[in-house]
């Protein structure tokens, strides 16, 4: 129960204005610019319009520097401002395999069209803490040489040809895309709207659901048959022109799981996939929500339901950090009511089981008395 | 925008105009803003333009494609802004961009009109579309480049005698 109550608007602008305060810090030293955050924290964007499900590089810097570093909070921000801004429609499917790549790897095939791409990853640094990055070290050009061009195919693509893996993932005809921006989140789900829920989850409850799946919730032995970062260009039909055009290009990380499949009465025994698409430079959380989605898939190939991972509306219904923020911080609101009424009940059962406990007393003395 | 114009644009037959038109708009919403002010403040003999819709920002959904090539799913929007402005010349020109830099898009809708426009046409193509273009695909050629540097060369290393 929630009534209003007056009194804390002075306390309230205070608040505000010291936070204001404490979110620029020491004034003696230079404000961050949006520029800044954009080029230098370009990680921590890509996680705000990931979760966000915004793709606006220069609006989730903002929201970073307004929440002062807090993602969640930030990501709230983002979903809050996408709400005031119309829908101008859908682009069509992007094409990851026409990707300008910028990192690519599998743990599958060593030699593949397109080759094992490292890019700018942090995987083989040693995580020894770096102490001239304290100040402005000049920073070398990267190295350079020719490379091959034209469309490098998903390795997809290459281990179909022997038929033991399953094909991309079709839904029937006539089905029509799920939009969880539109539609109420309904279970059973198709897995184009479970897929939209993950690529907008959290990355730490997606790694933590992958994770439990390699421990053996739900065991399902995957590789990582590609990792792909770079950028695809988006296209939409405009219909005052009758034709599509090319609105520029946005920055995904996207993954192919493989996983070994021993088959069940339904499907023969072959590799099945999970796939992971998000915005961004972030192979933690494609890779999460790749092996999430295809754990989600065990009713479809008739796998014993075991595990939290596997559970559907488990899953989906706690994957949204915003929802789940909303609700677990609401409880540090005023409930002074609420909290009347139930210290009221405590009371009265502490009072009748005081009333019990005294005349359980009383019946033993007399007892002890009567011997 | 949705599934009954993918079919138009589907059946719309392949023309050499409409080909050069789609990649002036493509390169256009690549530019960077100050690219486009710049050669409009420059341009000589600027028509009247009044605009007919916008600049206006707001979303698409963008998707993607299950497994990569499968059934399409919404994966996330993006911001986008988009203008139509017609010139006193009668030209129409649109324009769309990811972001939300409402000068450039407006710019870009002009020199979509005056692309269409058989005089100025090929100015368009000369002093925007082409050096913009030579821009973007110098960037790209380096990034693959730089990219291609990180290529792993795998070597087996021979154990033992023959």
């Amino acid at each position: 129960m929630y009534v209003a109550v007056k009194g804390g608007e002075a306390a309230i602008s205070n608040a505000h204005q010291l936070l204001a305060d404490r979110r620029r810090g020491d004034r003696s030293v230079p404000a961050m610019t949006i520029e800044q955050i954009v080029e230098q924290l370009g990680l921590a964007v890509d996680r705000i319009m990931s979760e966000g499900s915004l793709y606006d590089k220069e609006l989730a810097a903002l929201a970073f520097k307004q929440a002062r570093g807090d993602m969640i909070e930030a990501i709230f921000l983002l979903r809050a401002y996408r709400t005031t801004l119309p829908r101008f429609g859908y682009s069509n499917p992007i094409d990851t395999g026409d990707m300008l790549i910028e990192r690519r790897i599998s743990a599958t095939y060593k030699d593949l069209p397109g080759g094992q791409l490292l890019g700018p990853t942090f995987d083989y640094t040693h995580r020894l803490l770096d102490p001239q990055l304290k100040g402005d070290e000049v920073v070398d050009e990267p190295q350079s040489r020719d490379a091959e061009t034209g469309h490098t195919p998903r390795v997809s693509e290459i281990l179909d040809q022997e038929g033991l893996i399953e094909g991309d993932g079709e839904l029937p005809d006539d089905h029509r895309t799920g939009d969880l921006t539109r539609e109420p989140m309904e279970f059973p789900m198709t897995r184009d709207t479970r897929l939209q829920a993950l690529s907008r989850g959290d990355e730490g409850f997606l790694l933590a659901l992958a994770y439990s799946t390699q421990r053996g919730y739900a065991r399902s032995h995957p590789f990582a048959g590609e990792i792909r970062i770079g950028e695809v260009e988006v296209e939409i039909d405009v219909p005052e022109l009758g034709f599509a055009v090319s609105i520029g290009r946005i920055r995904v990380t996207e993954c192919q799981m493989v996983n070994q499949f021993k088959g069940s009465a339904k499907p023969p025994p072959q590799f099945t996939r999970g796939y992971g698409l998000v915005f961004g430079q972030s192979e933690r959380k494609a890779m999460s929500m790749s092996m999430v989605d295809r754990t989600l898939r065990a009713t479809e190939l008739g796998e014993d339901l075991t595990a939290p991972a596997q559970d559907e509306e488990f899953v989906i219904s706690h994957s949204d950090n915003v929802q789940a923020t909303g609700f677990v911080e609401h409880l540090k609101l005023p409930h002074y009511v609420d909290f009347q009424a139930e210290l009221d009940l405590v009371r009265r059962m502490r009072s009748e089981f005081d009333a019990r406990q005294d005349g359980a007393e009383e019946q033993g003395d007399n007892l002890e008395a009567a011997e | 925008m949705a599934e009954a114009t993918q079919q138009l644009h589907e059946q719309a037959p392949a023309n050499p105009e409409q080909a050069a038109r789609q990649r002036a708009m493509a390169v256009l919403a690549r530019a960077s803003g100050s690219e486009l002010a710049k050669a409009w403040d420059a341009w000589p003999d600027r028509p009247d333009v009044s605009p007919v819709r916008g600049p206006e920002t707001g979303l698409v959904m963008v998707r993607g494609r299950i497994g990569g090539g499968g059934a399409p799913f919404n994966f996330g929007e993006a911001t986008v802004t988009r203008a139509t402005v017609k010139l006193s010349t009668g030209h129409v020109g649109h324009a769309y961009a990811l972001g939300a830099d409402k000068d450039k898009v407006r710019h870009a809708a002009i020199f979509d009109a005056l692309w269409q426009d058989d005089a100025t046409r090929s100015a368009v193509e000369d002093q925007l579309v082409a050096p913009i273009c030579k821009r973007l695909d110098s960037e790209d050629t380096r990034r693959r480049d730089e990219t291609a540097a990180t290529r792993v060369d795998f070597f087996t290393m021979v154990r033992g005698e023959d």
